[in-house]
């Protein structure tokens, strides 16, 4: 549990010098999944440079598009290209660029518009039932981009088609760009939604991988229903000025909040 | 030659021009969906709040929703950025708006590649040609802050559905505060006899900027803000084939179905063939980068526009 602790605390600083030296990117949103996303790739998820090309490996389809550089982050952990490659984030003709697209070794689907991702993650965990493979599909959704109603259409065709090969990740940080969810667009009861739709619900802490690994140590959490895990998370977490306050969505450090962010983070390493 | 002044992004101007005008008239409804931070709206909301709607993240219903309050007699405005605007809510545009004939606003801000190394889920290079394809639906795209002004205000007397497009950064002024400014009327921003640029939107200060490059070659153009892509301003056009060797079309968009594709089939219509040349952004994966980086890539710049002009007049 240290390593994966330590983990997310180097992915958090490497989230903010590569942003930093973009002068670009989605900080706060990248904050708050990273824990999910380490725990996806280091604990939960069978997804390896060595079998990315084979069938049978479990599929990640991020649908919140826009932290991305979580994406990249732990891609290049996992050693699916050399770490320097993140230094082209945002540059021109690079294939870094502020969404997924599948130019980048590691990535599936290329997404950035929300409201995607879940319908062809149904695809995906379809394409596995039929083919009797034993992989597993994740997806990772804003709450935010719940008001995008494709994501319920596919929902219903999840619940539908009992999907229990499909884990949906809810990143629910109660934050959107104009500030919070439910003043925004109001979710909830956002659990008896998704009960409703036909899935099977678990929340836990998103910001805590032991509660993480624990959420997603049995899959499926009932047979013949679609997963779906509401990750409590903390928008911009882990450096303290940043955590809960919307304008962080899209804004890049300065100077002096880059140094203090790092001093947090170093602080908080040598505190594990 | 005197290098136009830089003014601001239309975005703000937009933003100014909608609080000027719904602080007069409380019919006026601007509708987003989350973007308003985007759409600098935030003082609209702070000053205004009865007078905006947030819809959340859901282009789709933000288009369904502004034609039932344009039904209950409010002036609308739909903000959302253009790549989602144009392609996610294209059914709500055709239906609800165009073929029902409710006379939305629809303004697609940041558009183009204005979102550049966001990549092409942001860009919108497609929406000339779908909107074109859709009848009852016009299409404005404003070069400058004047037009942007201008086209809001023109907006509000215009009874038909309307599609208002623009980007984030500061853009050269084109034109003097006199020059007049209607829905459908190209602008002629400087007179030349050898070769016209017909522009539309944010390139065509670039545009401008090639032309005082040419002049010092001894090469006079005539640039025209081709503002409302649709209904083209056919005369504008013809008078330009009839008067000057050649033509280029400059826009940020695709290729295919925007502003070059509908002069060349007015021109053969009339049965006029002279040397013509469409820049826009080629059928390829669209490099990403900071949107003048892509410009430039594309010859969408005062060097590229220039060599094609040299380009195009020696072969005619
Ligand atoms: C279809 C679509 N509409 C709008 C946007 C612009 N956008 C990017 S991120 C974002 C807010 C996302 O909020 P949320 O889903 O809660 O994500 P998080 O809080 O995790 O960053 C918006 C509106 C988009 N990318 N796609
Ligand atoms: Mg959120």
């Amino acid at each position: 549990m240290r390593t994966l602790q330590r983990k997310s605390i180097e992915y958090r600083k490497t989230i903010l010098r590569i942003i930093k030296a973009a002068n670009a990117g989605h900080t706060a949103g990248s904050l708050s999944c990273i824990d999910i996303l380490n725990v996806l790739y280091n604990y939960v998820m069978d997804i390896t440079p060595q079998n990315f090309s084979s069938p049978q490996r479990d599929r990640y389809i991020q649908s919140k598009g826009h932290s991305v550089e979580a994406l990249y982050v732990v891609l290049a952990d996992k050693g699916f290209f050399p770490a320097a490659e993140l230094d082209t984030l945002g540059r021109f003709r690079s294939h870094f660029v502020g969404h997924p697209t599948r130019k980048v070794p590691g990535i599936e689907h290329n997404t950035g518009a929300l409201g995607h991702g879940l319908s062809v993650s149904v695809g995906l965990a379809l394409g596995a039932k039929y083919r009797g493979s034993p992989h597993r599909v994740f997806t990772l959704l804003g709450d935010g981009e719940l008001a995008e109603g494709s994501s319920w259409e596919a929902l219903m065709a999840a619940g539908h088609y009992q999907l229990d090969n499909l884990v949906i990740i809810v990143d629910r940080n109660r934050l959107q760009i104009t500030g919070s969810t439910e003043d925004v667009m109001g979710l909830e009861p956002l659990a008896d939604k998704f009960a409703a739709f036909g899935c099977a619900v678990r929340s836990c802490d998103g910001n805590d991988v032991e509660a993480l690994t624990q959420a997603l140590e049995q899959l499926p959490f009932v047979r013949g229903k679609p997963n779906l895990l509401l990750a409590q998370t903390t928008k911009g977490k882990g450096v303290s000025f940043m955590e809960d306050v919307a304008r962080w969505h899209h804004r890049v450090p300065a100077d002096e909040e880059y140094a203090a962010a790092l001093r947090e983070l170093e602080t908080a390493e040598m505190t594990l | 030659m005197i290098a136009p002044a830089i003014g601001r992004a239309n975005l703000e101007v937009f933003a100014d021009t909608v609080l000027e005008l719904a602080r007069q008239d409380p019919s006026i409804m601007v509708v987003t969906s989350d973007s308003r931070g985007s759409g600098k709206l935030v003082p609209f909301g702070e000053e205004l709040p009865d007078q905006i709607i947030e819809m959340g993240i859901a282009e789709q219903n933000l288009v369904g929703v502004a034609a039932g309050l344009a039904m209950s007699g409010a002036t609308v405005f739909a903000v959302s950025p253009a790549c989602f605007l144009t392609a996610r809510a294209l059914e709500q545009i055709k239906n609800d708006v165009a073929y029902s004939d409710h006379p939305v606003k629809l303004i697609g801000i940041s558009a183009g590649v204005s979102y550049g190394a966001l990549g092409a889920t942001h860009h919108s290079i497609h929406d000339f040609a779908a909107l074109r394809a859709i009848n009852n639906v016009g299409i404005v795209v404003p070069a400058d802050n004047f037009e942007t002004r201008e086209a809001i205000r023109a907006a509000l007397a215009h009874a038909r559905p309307l599609y208002i497009r623009y980007g984030k950064k500061p853009m050269l002024d084109l034109h003097s505060p006199d020059t007049r400014f209607e829905i459908g009327e190209a602008i002629v921003i400087r007179e030349g006899e050898d070769l016209t640029f017909i522009a539309t939107g944010e390139p065509t200060g670039r545009a401008l900027l090639a032309a005082q490059n040419l002049e010092a070659d001894g090469i006079s153009c005539r640039v025209i803000s081709m503002h409302t892509v649709k209904p083209l301003d056919m005369e504008a056009l013809l008078y330009a084939a009839r008067h000057s060797s050649a033509i280029i079309t400059v826009e940020e968009h695709s290729i295919y179905g925007g502003l070059g594709e509908a002069c060349a089939a007015i021109l053969l219509q009339h049965g006029i063939c002279l040397p013509f040349k469409i820049v826009a952004i080629p059928d390829d994966y669209t490099v990403t980068g900071d949107q003048l980086e892509i410009f430039d890539h594309y010859g969408i710049s005062a060097a590229g526009l220039s060599a094609a002009a040299r380009d195009l007049l020696a072969k005619g």
